[in-house]
């Protein structure tokens, strides 16, 4: 089985093929060009390099937010017009778990973090389970992927770890840099940062946790897939506040 | 089949085009740049009408929503396959950015995926295009008047893909003035079809608004003035509490706009020595304005083109049409086509 898999969902760019438990190729960038003008090349490069013929992907796998809204559209609609053309299905991987998968293995909780601006971060916290006599880790979710004050998050971390006196937290993500001054004087238990080959989104880790969810059936049609965005447009934000407002004004 | 049968249809061009570069999500399907298989077009306007006019992100996230059905559609109706098609042209610029990299996007991961070329279209030039699907017999050179929401253009169409923009807005678009007057008198969004609605019911001599000239140049346009002189005499009933009749402002903005775009196109055909001219865009909907250019053309003794109404909405036949002759000049485009939201005409 082949997956492609896409993430743009933040300033890396980053395009992966998964071929039966092997990563085929991977090519990532943290540069100022867009999306745009940079994941379909970088794809092509990838495909002239593997001799892949396209019609060889069983599935399209794609972070499916959240993330800055035009690296969302740009690997979505890349991702949608895959599926049309090819006939195949999306496995849409939310960002944060993806990102989290990066450090697969680890007795850590992991906390990716990704700036989310208006003094929010869009997070999650993740852990990984071995079953009883398994020789392979899942990824247990503990808080699910949300927009949240850093304190929120923070605080939740702190809670976790203490529930658990041997673990400690791991910080990943473009939002480690933003917040490393409110993480080193809000968490009261051992933490540590990923290093720089896993601290950003790769389409490798993307694809790794597709395929679980492609065993799983966590499918959808190209035509009914979406970005998740975690949050509404300003316009949409400032009519409900303002009818909030309103309705605010006729209870008093 | 025969060879000379096989021949023959390899002369064919199918296009699929792709246009999202506002609040429509469209797809078409066209034969040799003027025959409409389909024309699929998705409308967002309701989801706007509330805010009084189009928010980007809302007409982004509607876009991505849509545009497998959309394309799927158009090829349906066409009775078309995608590998049918001889290349995908897609809207890459002007527009929102958000809405024009869902098209972009979409159709260059087509293109990448199935091999058929890519062509990136301009807009304007699908808008003016427009005309060569309702009059197959069109041909450049020709003027071409492109009014609508976002743009107000006089345009010399040399050849085909040839352009030379020889008057432009120097502030609001003619349709956008539309939508801000419509919203002044209490229209509503879209004000262009309500406008000219109301129109019909009032006295186009009415009141007196100015037609602005710009400098030195003959033939731009500014429509801000115009607007402000409309605010400004609502402002003045208000103040005098006389009331306002909504049918006789809205038939004497429409004139005021229709003088100046019927004035400045008329001036560039006699400069010119064009025997051709036509319209294209939103704004060329608008019925008076369609009988002030029909009359001016017939008295300077010219033909008037102008497309229906569907095809001067925002739509994807236009943007076809304008690929097709890209093709014919051997325009392709990399993947690495961006969507450029103030692109130029001509350039």
């Amino acid at each position: 089985m082949r997956i492609l898999a896409i993430d743009s969902s933040g300033q890396t760019a980053s395009v992966a093929v998964w071929e039966d438990d092997l990563t085929l190729a991977e090519f990532s960038i943290h540069a100022k060009k867009t999306h745009s003008q940079t994941l379909l090349p970088m794809l092509e490069a990838v495909r002239e390099k593997t001799e892949l013929a396209m019609e060889t992907i069983d599935a399209i796998a794609v972070t499916s937010g959240p993330g800055s809204f035009t690296g969302l559209r740009i690997g979505s609609a890349t991702a949608k017009g895959f599926g049309f053309a090819l006939d195949r299905p999306i496995i849409p991987v939310p960002t944060l778990e993806g990102l989290a998968y990066n450090l697969y293995g680890t007795d850590k909780i992991v906390c990716p973090l990704m700036d989310a601006r208006r003094n929010q971060t869009y997070t999650g916290l993740y852990e990984f389970v071995k079953k009883d006599d398994g020789d392979k880790y899942d990824m247990n979710v503990i808080k699910e992927q949300c927009a949240v004050a850093i304190e929120e998050i923070l605080e939740a971390c702190n809670e976790q770890a203490c529930r658990n006196s041997d673990r400690s937290v791991i910080f990943l993500g473009d939002g480690v840099p933003v917040f490393r001054e409110e993480i080193k004087r809000r968490v009261r238990v051992p933490y540590s940062f990923a290093p720089a080959h896993m601290n950003r989104q790769r389409a490798a880790a993307v694809a790794a946790l597709a395929a679980k969810y492609y065993e799983q059936g966590r499918l959808q049609s190209a035509a009914e897939y979406a970005p998740e965005y975690l949050r509404l447009s300003q316009a949409e934000r400032e009519k409900k506040e303002q009818e909030a407002a309103n309705a605010a004004k006729m209870a008093d | 089949m025969s060879m000379q049968g096989r021949m023959e249809e390899e002369k064919e061009v199918w296009i699929l085009a792709i246009e999202s570069s506002c609040d429509e999500t469209a797809a078409a399907v066209i034969k040799d740049g003027r025959e409409v298989l389909s024309n699929v077009i998705y409308s967002q306007i309701e989801l706007h009408t509330v805010y009084g006019g189009v928010v980007p992100e809302i007409a982004s996230r509607k876009h991505i929503e849509k545009i497998n059905q959309v394309v799927q559609a158009a090829l349906d109706q066409a009775e078309k396959k995608l590998t049918d098609m001889s290349a995908i042209a897609v809207t890459y610029g002007p527009g929102l950015v958000g809405p024009l990299l869902i098209g972009v996007s979409f159709a260059k991961a087509l293109s990448f995926a199935s091999g058929i070329p890519l062509i990136g279209v301009h807009h304007i030039e699908g808008h003016i295009s427009a005309n060569y699907i309702e009059h197959k017999e069109l041909q450049p050179p020709f003027a071409c008047l492109v009014a609508s929401g976002g743009h107000s253009h006089l345009v010399v169409v040399k050849d085909y893909g040839e352009y030379e923009v020889i008057g432009r807005t120097r502030d609001d678009a003619a349709g956008e003035a539309f939508d801000k007057v419509a919203r002044a008198i209490g229209l509503g969004y879209p004000g262009g079809p309500k406008i000219d609605k109301v129109s019909r019911q009032g006295n186009p001599d009415a009141i007196h608004f100015p037609r602005a000239k710009v400098g030195e140049s003959t033939y731009d346009f500014s429509f801000s003035g115009l607007k402000s002189a409309v605010l400004n005499y609502l402002n003045g009933c208000r103040m005098k509490g006389e009331e306002i009749n909504q049918a006789d402002v809205a038939a004497s903005f429409q004139k005021a706009v229709v003088d100046v775009l019927v004035e400045h196109s008329m001036a560039a055909v006699r400069e010119y020595g064009f025997t051709k001219f036509a319209i294209a865009g939103g704004v060329a909907s608008n019925s008076a304005l369609r009988e002030a250019l029909a009359e001016a053309c017939n008295k300077e003794g010219i033909e008037f083109y102008h497309p229906s109404p569907v095809l001067c909405t925002d739509n994807a036949a236009m943007i076809g049409a304008a690929g097709y002759y890209e093709y014919l000049k051997g325009v392709r485009h990399g993947y690495d086509l961006n969507a450029v939201p103030n692109l130029r005409l001509g350039e």
